[in-house]
């Protein structure tokens, strides 16, 4: 232990320009490390406002392997607080989600917080007269985290009370939260259809990256879109299609394909494949929906919010989004080989619910603890995670159409086989872990 | 061939549907179900919906054969090893039995265990068939699985429940 947290050279040694030491995917205190630096300097993906709707409402959740509360606070407000007692330590809230009314009470010794974390009451308080609690942290209540944002209903916090600010940090990468956002014909979206919760036993990174990864899906997902591909071969061409056929087939295309589609990098780790088209480009049409789309943007508006579908999008380090499916998949690490990922599913409001199936069902094929498509990635990221313990070459290449000129560029479009989503995520990382 | 199936009868299908699992004869296990049958695993404590909810899985009989067919692959990584599962079922309880409509819904408390080399996962679940009676045979026309810990963060399941 201990080997990078007081030497920054050497944890810039771990990134090359096209290359990346395994300490990055292995090392317990490179994750303890990201945790308090890269996951608390930069912007996290909390939740989004259809779960705090009404004041008390409140979800419970960790960020940077620390328990916090995002609550609707009386006066309408979002307040992000951390979920700890200022009394003894005890996380106040053990719901997961729920309405506060306006206070929290400590299940332990009753001490009373308003929704902004307020220390309003405690029982017997008169034996605390002459003691030196009012000048500790508790008086302070609940510790409130004031860096929080709101972006067209996604919700985001920096840990950090300094720090990068929201629009610097995500740029024009908003425009894949924008599109998905628009798809609504009333301009809005609530999740829907619960939650999927995924134990991953692996290291977040290899999720996060792997979502712009379009060198694996014809290898890795033969087994089930290949499988998929070969079980509707020889149907009429005017054959009804399953959603699931639909759905998995792509994920069999060719390399071309996913050469075409297209990548594009922003600074700070920010990315999406799907420039040009995307899997999802393919799927058949809801005419009720477009019909709505039109009612509500006008022909060409509509036209060009259809059109830009994109792959994924991702929102280093913590949120990646596929608008064209709405739904996200959020990365919870928990160690340095243990990641919860949560997908979420969203109602376009306005939009019949043939949407909120075709999104539902994706969901379940691909992003299950139970998908077929899952397993085979899963499989491939625990397999690193193992083969990096093997001697005789520590590096992980990312070398891929790497190009000098695309170091300290702010945003490029690439070809969308090529590392550089990889290469520009480890720029983001090497920036946070050592500034 | 009886007008219907006996209670006896019944409770030998739902053993017979678990074993076939078990021993991975998953093309028979297939031909268990009805053209239009589901295999489905809610994500929540009792769950309504299956399309507008989101499930572990719910599958029709093209994404049960992809399963199968998926299960079969020498590309399916996944399983080099292959894991194992066994079924370790409570006595089926006769929840519905129509027989105007040769209908029956059966619900057996379960616990499943399924391992791949050093791995083993263990899941406390019951399992609700409902069955149609065809004259000869029992078909399922719907298996739902409630897992006890649907909502907890699961690893990946493999195999049947």
């Amino acid at each position: 232990m201990d080997r990078y947290r007081n030497d920054s050279r050497a944890l810039e040694r771990l990134i090359e320009p096209d290359r990346v030491h395994r300490d990055v995917y292995t090392d317990p205190e490179i994750f303890q490390l990201e945790m308090e630096r890269l996951w608390s300097r930069t912007w996290i993906y909390v939740g989004h406002t259809s779960q705090v709707r009404e004041p008390g409402d409140f979800i419970t959740l960790d960020i940077a392997a620390k328990p916090v509360i995002c609550v609707r606070h009386t006066d309408g407000s979002i307040r992000l607080l951390m979920n700890r007692c200022a009394h003894k330590g005890t996380k106040v809230v053990g719901d997961l989600a729920g309405n506060a009314g306006k206070t929290f009470r400590c299940p332990y010794h009753a001490w009373t917080y308003r929704t902004d974390g307020t220390l309003i009451n405690i029982p017997l308080k008169g034996g605390y007269e002459g003691t030196q609690l009012h000048q500790t942290a508790a008086v302070g209540g609940l510790t409130q985290i004031r860096t929080v944002e709101e972006y067209r209903g996604f919700i985001f916090a920096r840990l950090s009370e300094t720090g990068i600010g929201f629009r610097e940090y995500f740029g024009d990468s908003l425009s894949s939260i924008d599109n998905l956002v628009d798809r609504s014909p009333e301009g809005e979206l609530e999740l829907a259809g619960g939650c999927l919760r995924f134990l991953h036993n692996c290291n977040w990174k290899m999720f996060v990256e792997n979502l712009n990864d379009t060198m694996h899906p014809m290898i890795a997902h033969a087994s089930s879109a290949g499988v998929a591909k070969k079980l509707w071969e020889g149907k009429p061409a005017d054959a009804p299609k399953p959603m699931a056929i639909e759905q998995i087939v792509p994920f069999a295309s060719d390399y071309k394909f996913f050469d075409d589609m297209g990548v594009r990098v922003y600074a700070h780790g920010h990315s999406f494949s799907g420039v040009n088209f995307s899997i999802h480009s393919s799927y058949s049409t809801v005419p009720e929906y477009e019909a709505a789309m039109k009612r509500a943007y006008g022909e060409e508006r509509a036209r060009q919010i259809l059109g830009t579908v994109r792959h994924n999008t991702v929102y280093y380090p913590s949120l990646t989004i596929k608008g064209a499916i709405q739904s996200i998949r959020v990365a919870r690490p928990l160690a340095a080989d243990k990641t919860l990922i949560e997908s979420w599913t969203f109602r376009l409001k306005g939009a019949p619910d043939a949407l909120l199936q075709r999104t539902v069902t994706y969901n379940r094929l691909i992003n299950s603890p139970m998908s077929v498509v899952g397993h085979d990635d899963l499989h491939c990221y625990r397999a690193i995670q193992e083969g990096l313990a093997a001697s005789g070459n520590e590096w992980v290449n990312l070398h891929r159409n790497f190009d000098p000129a695309e170091l300290g560029a702010r945003e490029l479009t690439a070809n969308g086989t090529s590392d550089i989503s990889m290469r520009n995520q480890f720029r983001a990382w090497r920036e946070f872990m050592t500034a | 061939m009886s007008a219907r199936p006996t209670i006896a009868d019944i409770v030998r299908f739902v053993k017979h549907e678990a074993r076939l699992i078990d021993e991975k004869r998953y093309d028979e296990w297939y031909e268990l179900f009805t053209d239009d049958a589901h295999y489905w695993v809610p994500a929540v404590h009792g769950q309504t919906d299956p399309l507008l909810q989101n499930s572990l899985a719910y599958e029709d009989k093209l994404l049960l054969k992809l399963r199968i067919e998926r299960l079969k692959s020498p590309l399916a990584y996944s399983q080099r090893p292959a894991s194992r599962c066994l079924h370790v079922l409570q006595e089926s309880d006769i929840e519905k039995a129509d027989h105007e409509r040769g209908e029956y819904v059966t619900r057996t408390p379960f616990i499943y265990t399924e391992t791949r080399v050093d791995d083993s996962q263990r899941y406390a679940a019951t399992a609700w068939h409902t069955l149609v009676w065809s004259g000869d045979r029992l078909r399922i026309r719907l298996k739902r699985v409630d897992i006890l810990n649907c909502d907890a963060m699961l690893p990946s399941i493999q195999l049947f429940l």
